[in-house]
């Protein structure tokens, strides 16, 4: 046994910086997925030095220079039809969908999550919680975003709780199939007979080997939350017009479409973007931790 | 053996798990994994259980612990009867009671180093705070083999023996006094095997363990137990000392699994008892006797009367017509 000990222990000090380098290592093979890395990490950067990058406003309305095509002096990217500047828009608006996104996709994974796990460790809550989201499954989901704003008004904090809710069910049922499959292994079988409390099979042991997914989903998410959230806008259930939102934006603009096309398309490829980037990263975030993907 | 207290009763255990079927799920039959178990589990002493697979040996360990309701039956541990205890009476008994399971790299919780992975019963069921705990750990890992500065490295990091000594060293952090063994060495190759089962035979002896060790070797239960049990198709077969077992089977079916045991001689050639058939389903097994379909002595007495569990003599119990 001895030579044995000493031979793994030799191959296990590089091991845990090896793997690091090597999940980075595979996650740069998705060419896509970098790509779509930098946008996040563009976006992540100018939410947070949006003051420092943008020299106007987003809502100081100009009228004596509106509808500035792209180019102009000044205006790099234009103005709208109320004179304000496209870029400090576009830029407040990345900060605006940066934190809906986050914030509905954090607090809808956290209580998915957690219901997930209910469901999956405990027989008679998995047929309450699973029958509920079956019902919520039912809708579509823009569909039950616009019901919760109608029964809740129309404002931003809203279309956040509405697209939190919304994403529970998705998240509970994804979070709960990993349970079902984790539950039966023989290392939670072990813990049970330690003696564990339930409490602490499903927080020490479960959550912690099934976190994989729950990071896809989120990620996957975010891309999804942002265009809901810019969608519910543009319908007028979310932002209110003056706001730098990009659904907003579109929707403002859209009057304007063929005396100003950048109103619309400016703000339309960078909700293009964003959810493109967050579902190419996610796509390969799943590849990576999925181990039956291993071999692709 | 007989003369000492019994640590564990076990007594006309049965574990029926219900087919539902139909649209109302009504159960309309059962698989009858263990069908009347009944065991005196001495101090100090290696039960070891032998039977082919989905005989219902891992099922009796399992039942044993408390880790799967009963259906009938009784469970008296130490005096005390815990047949119908509810979790939270049984969690002081889990610290006397442990087991080693049988897939090393299955039974420990890939995401948790090993330090933590040991140290998991002392903070449930000790108050000993974090230094004595890490203390605790690095004694039981010497006393198993590993090494002090394995502590916080990860499962994938050990070969299959050592995940082994890890599972044991998580066993025996509360000083059980009763280990269930579910297969400890079948998914280690020969010569760990033999390692792993001279650390089990040092600890029984320094800690005054007590085994109920469940395999399907038996060479490896020849090996390392006292007395030997025999089921077949949730049933008790045979039960007697290793030495009374292996030179002298009195049920058919221990004669047919002895025989089956490969040797390395060349000298006698041992005529081989070869069993027709398979394994009857257990949820649909034979009337009278268990083995009657497969049994070279059957006659018709055996498919009318289950034989009666008795003594042949000797602390030697079979049940069989022809014992």
């Amino acid at each position: 046994m001895q030579p044995q000990t000493t031979e793994t222990s030799v191959s296990v000090k590089v091991s845990k910086n090896e793997a690091l380098t090597r999940r980075l290592k595979q996650f740069f093979k998705y060419k896509l997925a970098v790509i779509g890395l930098i946008v996040i990490l563009v976006q992540i950067f100018l939410a947070i030095f949006a003051n420092s990058v943008t020299s106007y406003s987003p809502t100081v309305q100009d009228l004596t220079h509106v509808n500035l095509k792209p180019g102009s002096p000044g205006h790099w990217l234009g103005t709208d039809n109320y004179g304000r500047d496209m870029w400090s828009r576009l830029v407040f608006g990345a900060r605006l969908s940066l934190m809906v996104g986050f914030s509905s996709v954090i607090i809808g994974t956290v209580i998915g999550t957690l219901l997930g796990l209910l469901a999956g460790f405990y027989k008679f809550l998995d047929t309450i919680i699973m029958r509920i989201s079956d019902l919520m499954f039912a809708f579509p989901g823009i569909l039950l975003a616009m019901l919760i704003i109608a029964i809740l008004g129309t404002s931003l904090l809203n279309v956040v709780i509405a697209i939190s809710i919304w994403s529970i069910p998705s998240c509970a049922r994804i979070v709960r199939g990993s349970v079902l499959s984790l539950k039966k292994q023989e290392y939670i079988t072990a813990m049970r007979a330690l003696g564990a409390s339930h409490f602490r099979i499903i927080f020490q042991h479960i959550l912690p080997n099934g976190t994989a997914p729950i990071i896809v989903f989120a990620t996957m998410h975010m891309g999804t939350a942002i265009l809901s959230t810019s969608a519910l806008s543009f319908l007028g259930l979310g932002a209110e017009p003056s706001t730098p939102e990009w659904g907003a934006m579109i929707s403002a603009g859209q009057q304007y479409m063929w005396q100003a096309p950048h109103l619309v398309i400016i703000p339309g490829i960078a909700i293009m973007l964003v959810v493109f980037a967050f579902n190419v990263v996610g796509d390969a975030l799943r590849d990576m931790l999925d181990p039956n993907m291993k071999s692709r | 053996m007989g003369k000492q207290v019994a640590l564990y009763q076990i007594n006309d255990v049965k574990k029926h798990y219900p087919i539902k079927s139909g649209l109302l799920k009504r159960t309309k039959k059962a698989v009858r994994a263990v069908n009347g178990i009944t065991l005196d589990i001495q101090e100090n002493e290696t039960l070891g259980v032998v039977g082919e697979s989905g005989c219902g040996k891992s099922t009796l360990g399992r039942i044993i612990l408390g880790l799967e309701p009963l259906t009938e039956g009784e469970l008296i541990f130490k005096g005390e009867n815990i047949t119908h205890y509810r979790s939270s009476q049984l969690k002081p008994l889990k610290r006397q009671m442990q087991m080693i399971f049988q897939d090393p790299y299955a039974s420990l919780d890939p995401r948790q180093k090993i330090g933590p992975a040991i140290e998991e019963g002392l903070i449930i069921h000790t108050s000993l705070n974090a230094q004595e705990r890490k203390q605790k750990v690095i004694e039981l890992m010497q006393e198993v083999g590993l090494q002090p500065s394995h502590y916080s490295r990860y499962p994938h990091e050990f070969s299959g023996g050592q995940r082994q000594r890890i599972g044991i060293a998580r066993a025996l952090a509360l000083n059980p006094s009763f280990i269930v063994c579910d297969e400890a060495v079948s998914a280690l190759d020969v010569s760990v095997q033999a390692q792993v089962i001279n650390l089990l035979k040092r600890l029984q002896q320094d800690y005054r363990l007590t085994y109920l060790f469940i395999s399907h070797d038996l060479g490896v239960v020849k090996h390392i137990s006292d007395r030997v049990l025999v089921m077949y198709l949730g049933n008790m077969v045979e039960l007697a000392s290793v030495k009374d077992l292996y030179s002298n089977p009195r049920h058919p079916y221990t004669n047919a699994l002895l025989s089956a045991i490969p040797r390395p001689t060349v000298a006698k050639e041992r005529v081989k008892i070869k069993l027709q058939g398979e394994i009857p389903s257990p949820a649909n097994p034979p009337s009278g006797c268990p083995f009657h379909t497969r049994c070279p002595l059957a006659q018709s007495v055996c498919s009318d009367q289950k034989p009666e569990w008795r003594n042949i003599g000797g602390d030697h119990f079979a049940a069989c017509h022809f014992a």
